[in-house]
């Protein structure tokens, strides 16, 4: 072995070599986010619990509409119930999301990365978009999806809707760009607080307990948070609905896209920053 | 081609290195040596751009290296073995490590079976030995064949036939007319590997030299001699300007007095001058000479004691 060249044209080979590029910085994110077992784990988690969860929930409100109360029939959302588990899916990826990042900070991989990519913007940019594309394909999917086997579920024993009703198709697509763009988010989460389990209970605190929390707050209080809280203003964009002190679906949207940003941009100053 | 000009590292009130300048030239595996926290790896991540310099810079052929178009191309590292995910199999890791540079995939293999690890290459990164997960780290840095390579103490946790080859793979590539660097803080073990030099203590450097230079001017050079008359001896010897030593027989620190003549052991050190010139003197004063051996201390010992007022953290007690 020791005999053996190291390059086979020896070192002069080098001649040829071209520089690296964002496209190439993808594709090797690509290949991380391929190679390891939980982004396996949590995207089936992100598909089985997000249309399996759906569905349950589908039947069991279903079965109960009939006995249902008067106000209970006027709010009756189909669409609403047949994507619920897609709150499950929501933790799925941000878990996965903080941990494609963090866990190479916890390994010791961020060293290796950032020798092989000095440029680290481009480390975060090819991360954030691998991704992205892979929340948006797998939480489309796993909304429509969801929306047809509850939509089957519901009809013969309520109203059912069809994705030509008004605001149904939105708040389809609207649940899987709500999944990408919390992918984004998470990513970032990851990059700006480097430990998995910081990061993730971060991620949960924004998710679920800041707006739990909100709930037992008075209305002046509670009504901004409802309104503008990243994920709460995003998650307008998956109701088909509007309901009071909310933004409208897009406006709501944005407001979380713009959070991601600001965040975004954080995590990207930092680690240009930051020792490695 | 590796320049350091002023280099300062500071975390905080702690100086890591301070005002390091040296150049590493291609063609020979310059050690980089120095005790623990001596400030090795510190100055190799400033090199590989994991840290910012405090002050100063440093740069491979010429640029820093952030501004190298595809670093893996011109230089290889090797920091940490363990630092992978542990998660992901052998062949995965180099993969994605060869894409980011757009190194072509028949490339992973050929490292993979340049190190060895070929059989186990579908095997994942935790489920790998020490030594083969140093091979591992070894391949990543060989990855995008480049011209400078950079070794943190490379043969740790390496077993005898491992260490071998390491060594062996540390002077082809210099032979090839790469720049090769590799820590140590071990002097014996870059005795074997290195043809130059870079010592360093507290953050300083201590020494930038050949490695038979560093041999000849700092290895302590004493004679060893016993003889009946030794006080005797030790007198005229220091007439003639030498230093004289309690022998190490006795492991007194402490000179030899006329007092004990005759009833010591009668093994003296002497250094500031050469067995001849000992023989010489003793023959002219009718002294009996049983022993007269030339001591050349080892490198180990050379390097022990140039960088001793730098060691961080030193065993209480323990004279030498």
């Amino acid at each position: 072995m020791t005999g053996a060249a190291i390059a086979p044209a020896g070192p002069d080979h080098r001649a040829a070599f071209r520089a690296a590029t964002f496209a190439d910085v993808l594709r090797s994110e690509w290949t991380k986010l391929r190679s390891v077992r939980s982004t396996f784990w949590a995207l089936a988690v992100t598909v089985v619990l997000g249309i399996g969860l759906g569905a349950a929930i589908s039947a069991a409100a279903a079965h109960g509409y009939a006995k249902s109360s008067v106000s209970g029939k006027l709010s009756w959302d189909p669409t609403g119930v047949s994507t619920s588990g897609m709150a499950i899916a929501s933790l799925a990826i941000a878990v996965l999301g903080v941990l494609f990042i963090s866990s190479e900070y916890s390994s010791g991989m961020i060293r290796t990365s950032l020798i092989a990519v000095p440029k680290r913007g481009r480390v975060l940019a090819a991360k954030s978009l691998v991704f992205a594309v892979v929340t948006f394909v797998v939480g489309e999917f796993t909304s429509f999806a969801a929306f047809f086997v509850g939509q089957a579920l519901i009809a013969g024993h309520a109203p059912h809707a069809a994705l030509g009703d008004p605001g149904v198709a939105r708040a389809v697509v609207g649940a899987g760009l709500y999944l990408t763009a919390l992918a984004v988010l998470s990513v970032a989460a990851g990059t700006l607080l480097r430990h998995p389990a910081a990061a993730i209970a971060a991620m949960i605190a924004v998710l679920f307990v800041l707006p739990g929390i909100a709930q037992a707050l008075p209305d002046s209080w509670r009504n901004p948070v409802t309104e503008f809280w990243p994920t709460q203003a995003g998650s307008q964009l998956t109701n088909v609905h509007h309901s009071a002190h909310t933004l409208q679906p897009w406006p709501g949207f944005g407001v979380m896209c713009l959070f991601t940003a600001i965040v975004y941009a954080i995590a990207w100053t930092l680690l240009d920053r930051r020792d490695a | 081609m590796i320049e350091a000009h002023d280099l300062v590292k500071r975390y905080g009130s702690t100086v890591a290195v301070s005002d390091l300048s040296f150049s590493i030239r291609p063609g020979v595996v310059t050690g980089f040596l120095g005790p623990n926290g001596a400030g090795k790896t510190t100055t190799m991540r400033m090199i590989l751009g994991l840290d910012a310099p405090t002050q100063g810079s440093v740069t491979v052929g010429g640029r820093s290296y952030r501004d190298l178009p595809a670093p893996m191309r011109e230089v290889g590292a090797l920091l940490d073995a363990k630092a992978l995910h542990g998660g992901r199999r052998a062949r995965d890791h180099l993969l994605c490590l060869a894409q980011s540079n757009g190194i072509p995939r028949s490339r992973v293999e050929e490292v993979l079976r340049l190190v060895g690890l070929e059989g186990v290459a579908r095997r994942r990164a935790k489920g790998l030995s020490l030594g083969m997960g140093q091979r591992l780290g070894i391949a990543s840095a060989l990855l995008g064949d480049p011209a400078v390579l950079i070794f943190d103490e490379p043969v740790n946790g390496l077993d005898p036939d491992g260490i071998h080859w390491v060594r062996t793979l540390m002077r082809t590539l210099a032979s090839e007319g790469r720049t090769v660097l590799v820590s140590s803080h071990l002097m014996s073990e870059m005795a074997l590997t290195a043809g130059h030099l870079l010592v360093i203590g507290k953050g300083a450097l201590i020494a930038d030299t050949s490695v038979d230079e560093f041999t000849r001017s700092s290895s302590r050079q004493s004679v060893h001699v016993r003889s009946p008359q030794a006080a005797e001896l030790a007198a005229r010897l220091r007439e003639a300007g030498a230093t004289v030593r309690a022998g190490s027989t006795s492991r007194a620190a402490a000179p030899v007095t006329g007092t004990d003549a005759g009833t010591g052991p009668g093994v003296i050190e002497i250094t500031g001058m050469d067995s001849a010139e000992v023989g010489k003197l003793a023959a002219a004063h009718g002294i009996a000479l049983s022993e007269l051996i030339p001591v050349k201390a080892s490198l180990e010992e050379a390097f022990m004691e140039l960088t001793r007022d730098s060691v961080e953290y030193q065993a209480a007690g323990v004279t030498r």
